[in-house]
């Protein structure tokens, strides 16, 4: 009854390729905006902008980047994080080494530098498959690691390694509190978020899921493969990348190499897989879900632990912790193996027609 | 439909759990609240255990005497898994309640105390760094707000180098010194202090890296057999520890020869390698055993009670039990100085814990008043020196338990503070703070 | 010269013990198609089961005899609890459940067995060969040679129980095809058990010997990370690939150690050691641009 089409008629193509097509989802997903950039803005407190929203937000940024990779291209890749510390890093460098280089240009370069480390490791792409690409990805994961340890110019000669990124300014404008950081991580995010639905939807998106779902038959019917697998590393590294720089930039604001570990690549994985496999909304989702989940946990568990005075210690409810969050990554991939995406796509199903029966 | 019920109940719970955790907690009055981003899990979890372990046990042992002058100690654990975004989650969540009266945060990692320098500035929470995090923060003019108390990694390599030095009758001349190391900025912070030592004491320096997480360590210790050293100085964490004296064993390298760094030192490296540790020595700022009168008088104070934080009391009396009792005494110790000055008997707010710990001057004295003889050096805090102190103790595994070989070894001030002065000048130029001007402080 | 080979032999000893770890993913996918990112964990579980029976008293022989039965217990819980649930499910799917189950153990072992560095003592000593080192001064620990054997009977254990008993046949039969194996009466629920148990007894042999190396930790579940290019360049699929990619990741990554830095050092100066995190993996990568299936991996050819 709330979520129906009937009545909706095009009369244009241009009306009826829109990315949404149905009325109820551009409402949806204006009053979604509204309340990021206005509401959000006025009620959330500082623990909110620093310890959820903005990291909710780059997490999905980099989600959204393997998704173009892993969901639509079907190239697996276990070394986003390594992507993520090439933007930071590269970030880092262009603002600290050039003088006066607006911040938003030196996030494009950082997006753009990983862009090309991405398509170099991507070659191998065009001879590996599967699981053998997977590992094969780790190999970019430990090397650049590896590399931001060892060259001291890439930290500016910083004894340890690690970088700690000067103040934000965006057109004279100083980006300090929290709630300033949280928007001009919505305004990056919310545009590169657009870029990628629209991109999907496009002759490229469709070339990703033909190479996807077959890549000799993609071939076959004419698709380059050696472009279009390239192409999706490229754009899911520049996705990567510019996660990463605002993830040095406006969150943790110092970092280091080892900071972005096989166990950051496995997290944004997590992501991807519990929100949803190939959608745009499940790296959203599932973003939020893996980062909030363990937060939950740590709140919920020893207050439980307290209520039903149960003999815990710190350390047991620490290994609990692990152990149900093991167990409800299990839980979802046994439930719905589609992901977030894919309840929330049930959801509006049933909406059509709730509260009537037929 | 069930599902959808159940995701919407979840994601309702989630965000009511956490709403709550943002609103102030009502507390009483007078309490002054420690945030313990703490980890008890993961690949370092054992030695986060016995060293928050000692944390808590202090706390709790100084609420069972009455607090500090009256003010009771309130304190809330996050776990961070020794992950930096999780540790700055935690800072985030626990900083709305200590910013009333905080104990300084002890977060026993170098990467998330990097990632905190920043934030608990501009939040005006006491950071303490107790032998680890950005060491250039000893200059207290650029970081005020930042304590890498008791002493540091280069000091302490220098404190090495002075106590090999003394065994070699005075002179390292000609004298060919490995370094190994974790290769992460935990590892690479000594080695411009163990550089400006080799140009000084004339030895030769060959650095060799592990790269983490270090369990196998074949390469660099045939490395080691082939350069033929006189001494190893090793900075490891973790599994690197007992890999590395293991293998040294394989490879027919005499232990008494290695000397691992304070993170190298404590029960958890060397129980794990058996006999091989035998006569493998490490630097370190507290000492092991309950010998220490404060130890035993937890042991019977707190866990007599059934409070003890350790489920394993096996546990009390280590190393790293001990340093988690010393981080508490010099954080209790620092309100203390607080309140001498600005009032006893009062919850300290943030600025005057951060005056405590810039003034503090912890005597042999008043350690033995507090029945902690001998557990930790003398520490005495300014505007200009963080640290405080700079001294180490060296001890050596006698297949069973530490002993101290020396009393506490101070390293080369002169040359190392300069260093810090330099990164410090460096890092306030890139962020462009002003630096205070430490003659107007008192 | 003698220097070359005092490393060539430490790497291939070294390469025998990545090899024990590769060998449980390569049962794993051989019979069921799981990519078991659990098998790190599980040799951590392996291993901290055996000294915690040990520190409860048992003897060796026992202690070992009853973590292999929690190994066990472990294996048919999982297959009974999520693989059975997942039968169907994307390769990938089943590969992030694995991470889930790793989670699930890496919490589990610690709580079960407290979470303190264990020393494990199986009665050998590591320490250089005596006349070895006398006559070639070349250090062969005693220890090694030991893992080394241990390791080949186990290989040699493995194929003759894959080749000639019952299960045997069954198993290789499921691994060529699920469908056609269920369809002419083989249990698969029971096969799959049957080779997770197998898995977690070849993770107990692993845990033991790298536990009693390094000591009983969290640590053993990076041992994962080791075993994943020998995997690679071995093929996920063959038992006598583990071995031989072992071999050749443990002596070249070894021999990379000792002789890359130096050079990187001439060209750009600085320190460039600690290569051993990347070098086996871009060595696997490199290896699979011209053999993309793995030394003995099976060939796959597409069809449109």
């Amino acid at each position: 009854m709330f979520y129906r089409e009937t009545g909706q008629f095009k009369t244009s193509y241009a009306a009826d390729q829109q990315i949404f097509p149905i009325r109820q989802d551009r409402i949806g997903i204006m009053l979604l905006l509204v309340v990021a950039f206005v509401v959000v803005p006025l009620v959330a407190s500082n623990y909110w902008f620093n310890a959820i929203l903005i990291p909710f937000l780059i997490f999905s940024l980099a989600a959204l980047g393997l998704n173009i990779l892993t969901g639509y291209a079907g190239q697996l890749s276990l070394g986003s994080a390594a992507f993520m510390a090439v933007g930071a890093y590269a970030a880092y460098n262009f603002q600290v080494r050039v003088e006066g280089m607006p911040i938003l240009a030196s996030f494009v370069l950082a997006g753009l530098t990983a862009a090309g480390v991405g398509i170099l490791f991507g070659l191998p792409s065009l001879r590996i498959k599967g699981f053998y690409l997977a590992v094969a990805t780790l190999a970019a994961q430990f090397f650049i690691v590896w590399c931001l340890t060892k060259f001291p110019y890439l930290s500016n000669n910083s004894s340890s390694g690690v970088i700690s990124v000067p103040g934000i300014e965006v057109f004279g404008m100083k980006f300090d509190a929290p709630q300033e950081r949280y928007l001009l991580v919505l305004a990056i995010v919310a545009l590169l978020a657009l870029a990628a639905k629209n991109m999907v939807r496009s002759t490229t998106g469709r070339a990703w899921m033909a190479v996807r779902d077959m890549d000799v038959a993609a071939e076959v019917i004419g698709i380059r493969l050696m472009c279009t697998k390239l192409l999706a590393f490229a754009v899911s590294s520049f996705y990567c990348g510019v996660a990463g720089a605002l993830y040095a930039f406006c969150y943790l604001g110092s970092v280091e190499p080892d900071g972005f570990s096989l166990d950051l690549s496995f997290k944004i994985l997590f992501m991807i897989i519990v929100g949803g496999v190939g959608s745009v909304l499940g790296s959203f989702l599932g973003a939020a879900f893996i980062l909030l989940l363990p937060i939950f946990l740590d709140i919920f568990l020893p207050w439980l632990s307290g209520v039903l005075q149960l003999p815990f210690d710190g350390a047991t409810v620490s290994h609990i912790q692990l152990m149900v969050f093991g167990a409800l990554i299990m839980f979802f991939l046994i439930v719905e193996p589609h992901g977030l995406a894919r309840l929330w796509q049930i959801g509006k199903e049933k909406l059509r027609l709730w509260p009537f029966p037929h | 439909m069930f599902k959808r019920i159940k995701q919407v109940a979840i994601a309702a719970s989630i965000a009511a759990a956490c709403l709550a955790a943002t609103l102030p907690a009502a507390r009483a009055a007078e309490e002054q609240f420690f945030m313990l981003p703490d980890y008890r899990v993961g690949p370092y979890g054992a030695n986060g255990q016995s060293f928050y372990g000692g944390f808590i046990d202090y706390l709790n042992y100084v609420n069972m005497k009455g607090g500090i002058d009256g003010v009771q100690i309130a304190w809330e654990e996050c776990e961070t898994e020794y992950n930096n975004a999780k540790g700055v989650e935690c800072y985030e969540r626990l900083k709305s309640k200590a910013q009333k009266a905080p104990g300084p945060i002890h977060t026993m990692s170098t990467g998330i105390s990097y990632a905190l320098v920043d934030k608990s500035a501009a939040d005006k929470l006491p950071l303490a760094m107790m032998g680890y995090g950005l060491t250039s923060a000893v200059d207290g003019s650029v970081f005020p707000w930042s304590f890498p108390l008791v002493t540091t990694y280069q000091m302490q390599a220098s404190a090495i180098i002075k106590f090999l030095k003394d065994k070699n009758g005075g002179s390292l001349a000609g004298k060919k010194i490995v370094f190994l190391y974790h290769d992460s900025a935990y590892g690479k912070e000594p080695i411009l202090a163990l550089e400006a030592e080799a140009r000084l004491n004339k030895y030769t320096l060959v650095q060799i890296p592990v790269a983490h997480p270090g369990n196998e360590q074949g390469a660099q210790w045939q490395r080691i057999r082939q350069e033929q050293p006189d001494y190893v100085i090793m900075w490891g964490w973790g599994v690197m520890n007992m890999t590395a004296i293991k293998t040294a064993q394989k490879m027919g390298f005499p232990r008494e020869k290695m000397i691992g760094s304070w993170w190298a030192g404590s029960e958890e490296d060397t129980v794990p390698a058996g006999d091989a540790a035998k006569g493998y020595m490490s630097a370190t700022w507290n000492v092991a055993g309950k010998g220490v009168p404060l130890i035993a008088d937890i042991e019977k104070t707190v866990y007599g009670a059934g409070k003890g934080n350790l489920k394993d009391t096996s546990k009390l009396g280590t190393i790293l039990y001990n340093r988690g009792v010393s981080a508490a005494v010099l954080s209790v110790e620092a309100i203390r100085t607080a309140q001498a000055k600005y009032g006893k008997g009062k919850a300290m707010g943030p600025e005057q814990v951060r005056w405590g710990l810039e003034n503090l001057n912890l005597t042999d004295a008043r350690l033995k008043a507090l029945g902690a003889t001998g557990l930790l050096p003398e520490v005495k805090t300014s505007c200009d020196n963080h640290e405080g102190s700079g001294k180490v103790k060296m001890q050596q595994w006698d297949g069973t338990k530490w002993v101290p070989l020396t009393d506490w070894i101070e390293g080369n001030k002169q040359l190392i503070h300069p260093l810090f002065k330099a990164d410090a000048a460096k890092y306030a130029k890139e962020k462009g703070i002003t630096p205070r001007d430490c003659s107007k402080e008192k | 010269m003698q220097f070359f080979f005092e490393v060539l032999i430490g790497g291939l000893l070294s390469g025998i013990m990545y090899s024990l770890v590769a060998l449980g993913f390569v049962l794993i996918y051989k019979a069921s198609g799981v990519f078991n990112f659990a098998q790190g964990a599980m040799v951590y579980f392996a291993a901290l089961s055996l000294v915690g029976c040990l520190e409860k008293g048992a003897p060796l022989w026992l202690a070992f005899i009853l973590a292999f039965v929690i190994m066990t217990l472990l294996g048919i819980a999982t297959e009974k609890f999520v693989l059975r649930k997942m039968v169907n499910q994307s390769p990938i799917a089943l590969f992030m459940a694995t991470i889930g189950l790793a989670f699930f153990i890496e919490g589990l072992a610690p709580m079960l067995w407290g979470n303190q560095v264990w020393p494990l003592d199986i009665g050998l000593v590591d320490e250089p060969i005596g006349w070895i080192l006398d006559r070639y001064n070349i250090v062969v620990s005693s220890f090694d040679l030991t893992a080394a054997g241990l390791a080949m009977a186990l290989v040699a254990g493995l194929a003759l129980f894959f080749q000639y008993t019952r299960v045997g046949r069954a198993l290789r039969a499921v691994a060529d095809d699920h469908q056609a194996a269920l369809s002419i009466g083989i249990p698969l629920q029971h096969i799959w058990a049957l080779v997770w148990a197998v898995a977690g007894f070849v993770a107990l042999v692993a845990g033991m010997l790298w536990g009693s190396r390094n000591g009983v930790q969290y640590a053993l579940t990076f041992t994962a990370l080791k075993a994943l290019p020998v995997l690679i360049l071995g093929g996920f699929t063959s038992v006598p690939g583990a071995i031989v990619g072992g071999l050749i990741i443990g002596a070249s990554e070894k021999l990379a150690e000792i002789y890359i830095p130096p050079v990187l050092t001439d060209i750009f100066g600085g320190n460039f050691g600690g290569i051993e995190n990347w070098f086996p993996y871009v060595l696997a990568l490199l290896f699979l641009l011209v053999r993309p299936e793995g030394l003995f991996g099976e060939r796959h050819i597409d069809r449109v």
